[in-house]
């Protein structure tokens, strides 16, 4: 019972108990010779592998022609498909929609050159799938297979070459040159580390600003004007950016990214928190858009409660209790940003907020 | 036909050679590829349609690379701003990153770029689903065990870096919902304690998003990962070759052989005809179902976003993980702790990692040091079966973790019910799959055993003389008999002292006694039944024939 060479690893205790049975059979091919008797000895022996059951097509000419049509008709189907694949190309013109049912209004090229190039290829395929099923031998055969571990004699080659070259060497010996060389190749990708130092600045306080400063206005987002008082209603929620901060400015998405706000009025009686009331202008109140969760920009405005809803994993904030986290994944309150009225009337701010906006990080405290 | 070299012009007989065949001897000269073919030409290749699964995923990549070759001859990995004027009227006057804008062209103003744009993603989702799907084919038929956990691992890489290679490709367009995803990853790792600032600065060149990220994302994607991924890939099918597929148990089919069909000509033309198969869906598929229309929701802003946003489905699990995570945060001496988001960070790889050693362990287990080319069936590795069950639905509760606000909305629940429904499923639906994955198994290992002693249900009624209505059982034939027998059952390891091999009793250690724990749980009584004996069988056979 050799297995397969390699089971003298096996500790006894647990050997499959049958394992010396003869389940697995002859080695190699066993076909099907062993007479009724000595069948009976084992009745779960393997029987070998079932005689070869001929396909119509072995058998019946006719059927064999049918399917060496069947398989050129694909193939010929493929070269009309990319023939219509070049004719769409040619004939369609980009931007041209039409109706199709059941996948509504689609590009017209996009459909006829993907429908034709998936005909073409699929037809090559389903032909070459079709040929080898119907027409090549299905006869199966076994083959042999054989340990991938070496057999001891290969094994103790290896290891005396490796002795050897290794002797050769001197590493073992010479001490010096071992430590030297390790230590130098331990060394020398600290090269490569340092050359990394350039793919960005350090972090230093740069979450912790912000465009906002004192005396800021509040630009709204959607008109570009400076908002006063009566510009923000009840119920609605306004977003705004610092004034100078322009679309085409080079850096305006990083700073965007940080100084988006958001805007609203609530009346100052149903405002919980005593700080968001100092904070606010006869009940309008400025909070950071960046979801303190992972930063997505907060969209969702519930008016009767004064939530509001980050569309990304739901964290919910309410806007009347300081902005405090009451659902979701979120883990602090959005920043607030102190404004006042200048002396225009524009809403401006009365500083930088005094925490980093969006997603927390170690340095934050 | 010329089949030496004392003749080296022409064939034995003096002819010359047909022209193939000099080219042959040309390159066997310089290659050796007679010695190749002779090896693997006809190479037999056992057939089943889950062997088909790899293949898929092999195309795909093909695939994928070809579009994806064709995608950077269009495409502008540049976040410089412009104003955009092309075809796309909507969008006329916009602002937005060259890349946006150059992904737009791809889609309006390249005839048949769309197409490719489609078929690449189309193609991505293809790729990753096949590896997943083929990984769990392995696993569940005991695939991964000698001498292949090697090529287990390369698979397993393969499928984790599939994924970043999808992600990193999703976030190139630029567009809104792309831009949404790379935020997400940036407050992913602003979360990582100490270093966290650090490494976002460096991911993107300093503040978010700021105008690297496009660039370097660009050649991670076409080339760092993609590169990687070629040469594990080229790898593991080296080692399918070397170590000669894995078959199912049956007649005929031993340890020792291979059985199947030869490559030439059976595989080359249905392993060839498939790769056109996968690729012809594929591209129908882009012909008919719009993915990622970037068109649709306009360039990235950090300061806009759209609702119900979702990853492409292989990060669906990540954005489980990070939805369903109460949002805890410790502030300590100045420093904030972000375990909300960092603790889902570090079960993702946990997760993948635990399904990744899954091999090390079992063979640990048994103890089993030979070479294992006949698959199992699930049902008798119960233990197994039911770890993969339960890792497989960990994924899907996850999965739904990350739709809640999808499942909310379309089935009018409480996003608070279905956030509660995932926290407890997180801990619990693993244990119940696990379970019920078990019995399962043992049942139908029951059935076999009843079925090798008593026949198959005939579905045959008889009526016997005293009145009594029984069901004809059908003997099976010995091939059947042989299929459903032939597995090995491996016994528990005892928990009691050793005794060496001088009779000297001695304490089992730490390791060795939870290894007899999880033998015991794998082997043990409760967790298989044992097989039928031939003595079982002939007693019950020869005996009287009332069953
Ligand atoms: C190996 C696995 C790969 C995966 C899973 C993958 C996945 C993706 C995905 C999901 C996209 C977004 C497409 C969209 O909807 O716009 C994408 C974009 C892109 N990929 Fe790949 N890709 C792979 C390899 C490659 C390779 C090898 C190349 C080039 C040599 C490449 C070139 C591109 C380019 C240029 C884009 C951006 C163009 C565009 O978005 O239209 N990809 N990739
Ligand atoms: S980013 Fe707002 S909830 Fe996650």
């Amino acid at each position: 019972m050799s297995q397969t060479g390699s089971n003298k690893d096996v500790s006894e205790e647990n050997l499959p108990s049958e394992q010396a049975t003869a389940h697995e059979g002859a080695m190699g091919v066993p076909p099907r010779t062993k007479s009724l008797g000595e069948v009976a000895d084992d009745p779960f022996a393997d029987p070998g592998l079932p005689p070869h059951e001929p396909r119509v097509q072995d058998i019946d000419k006719r059927a064999a022609k049918r399917s060496e049509r069947t398989v050129a008709l694909l193939f010929t189907v493929s070269m009309l498909a990319t023939v219509g694949f070049i004719a769409s190309y040619v004939v369609l013109p980009i931007d041209k929609i039409v109706y199709v049912w059941p996948f509504g209004h689609i590009s017209a090229l996009n459909f006829a050159l993907g429908l034709t190039l998936g005909l073409a290829l699929f037809c090559i395929g389903a032909g070459a799938v079709h040929w080898a099923r119907t027409l090549m031998s299905d006869e199966e055969h076994a083959q042999e297979r054989h340990p991938i571990e070496a057999p001891p004699e290969v094994k103790a080659q290896v290891m005396a070459d490796f002795k050897q070259g290794a002797e050769e060497s001197g590493m073992g010996r010479r001490k010096l040159i071992r430590t030297t060389l390790f230590g130098a190749l331990a060394m020398v990708p600290l090269s490569g580390v340092i050359l990394l130092r350039d793919l960005g600045p350090l972090p230093e306080g740069k979450l912790r600003h912000t465009l906002w400063s004192k005396g800021k206005l509040l630009v709204n987002q959607n008109t570009n004007e400076p908002l006063r008082p009566e510009d923000v209603g009840v119920g609605s929620l306004t977003f705004a950016v610092p004034e100078g901060l322009e679309e085409d400015d080079h850096d305006f998405q990083k700073e965007v990214a940080k100084a988006a706000l958001m805007i609203v009025r609530i009346q100052p009686e149903d405002i919980k928190d005593k700080r968001e009331l100092d904070w606010s202008h006869e009940g309008i109140v400025a909070y950071s858009k960046i979801c303190t969760h992972v930063g997505c920009p907060i969209s969702l405005y519930e008016q009767q409660t004064h939530h509001v809803l980050c569309p990304c994993h739901q964290s919910t904030f309410d806007l009347s209790d300081g902005a405090r986290v009451i659902f979701g994944p979120a883990g602090h309150a959005l920043p607030q940003l102190r404004i006042g009225v200048n002396k225009d009337g524009y809403l401006e701010a009365l500083g930088d907020f005094d925490e980093p906006v969006g997603p927390s990080f170690w340095e934050r405290g | 036909m010329s089949t030496s070299s004392t003749n080296p012009a022409g064939g034995t007989d003096g002819r010359k050679a047909p022209a193939g065949e000099r080219v042959a001897d040309w390159a066997d000269g310089r290659l050796g590829i007679y010695g190749l073919a002779k090896a693997n030409m006809r190479k037999i290749f056992p057939d089943h349609w889950s062997f088909m699964l790899g293949e898929i995923a092999l195309y795909s990549f093909i695939i994928i690379i070809l579009t994806g070759v064709y995608l950077t001859l269009f495409f502008h990995p540049s976040m410089n701003e412009v104003e955009y004027h092309g075809s796309y009227v909507p969008m006329h006057g916009i602002l937005m990153s060259e890349a946006y804008a150059s992904t737009l062209d791809i889609s309006f103003d390249v005839r048949g770029g769309l197409l490719i744009r489609q078929i690449h993603h189309w193609g991505a989702i293809v790729f990753l689903a096949a590896m997943l799907v083929h990984m769990m084919r392995v696993f569940f038929t005991g695939a991964f065990r000698k001498p292949r956990e090697i090529n287990w691992l390369f698979g397993f890489l393969l499928l984790v870096l599939g994924m970043f290679t999808g992600f990193t490709g999703y976030s190139l367009p630029d567009d809104l919902l792309s831009g949404t995803g790379v935020r997400f990853m940036e407050g992913a790792v602003l979360s990582v304690p100490i270093v966290g600032t650090y490494l976002s600065f460096f991911l993107f060149g300093g503040e978010f998003p700021g105008t690297d990220f496009v660039p370097r994302f660009f050649s991670i994607h076409v080339l760092l990962l993609p590169g990687i991924m070629l040469g594990l890939l080229v790898a593991h099918l080296i080692l399918v070759f070397y170590h000669k597929h894995t078959q199912f148990p049956g007649a005929g089919k031993t340890n020792k052989n291979v059985v199947g069909m030869p490559l030439m000509p059976v595989y080359m033309a249905k392993a060839g005809g498939f790769f056109f198969l996968v690729f012809g869906v594929i591209s129908a598929m882009a012909a008919i179902a719009t993915i990622n229309p970037i068109w649709a929701l306009g360039p990235y802003r950090p300061d806009q976003v759209s609702t119900g946003a979702q990853p492409d489905w292989y990060m669906g699990f990540s954005e489980g993980l990070i939805r369903i995570m109460p949002g805890w945060e410790i502030n300590l001496w100045g420093h904030t702790l972000v375990l909300g988001v960092f603790i889902p960070l570090m079960i993702f790889p946990l997760v993948l990692a635990a399904i990744a050693v899954y091999p090390f362990i079992e063979s640990w287990v048994t103890g089993d040091k030979r070479e294992h080319h006949i698959l199992d069936r699930p049902r008798n590795a119960p233990t197994r079966t039911a770890f993969g069950a339960a890792w497989i639905s960990l994924y899907w509760v996850l999965l739904i973790g990350g739709g809640n606000d999808l499942w909310a909305t379309h089935f009018h629940m409480s996003i608070n019910a279905i956030t509660w429904f995932v926290r407890v499923g997180f801990f619990a639906v693993p244990v119940l799959t696990f379970i019920v994955t078990k019995r399962i198994c043992l049942g139908l290992q029951r059935r076999d055993r009843d079925t090798v002693l008593h026949g198959r249900e005939s579905g045959i009624i008889k009526r016997l003389p005293h009145g009594e209505f029984v069901e004809v059982h059908e003997p099976l034939g010995q091939e059947q008999l042989h299929a459903l027998t032939q597995h090995h059952q491996y016994q528990p390891i005892e928990a009691g002292p050793v005794v060496d091999e001088n009779g000297v009793e001695r304490k089992r250690t730490m390791a060795e006694k939870l290894r007899a724990k999880l033998s015991q749980g794998y082997y043990g009584q409760d967790s298989q039944i044992p097989k039928p004996t031939v003595e079982e069988y002939q007693e019950i056979t020869s005996g009287h024939g009332h069953h």
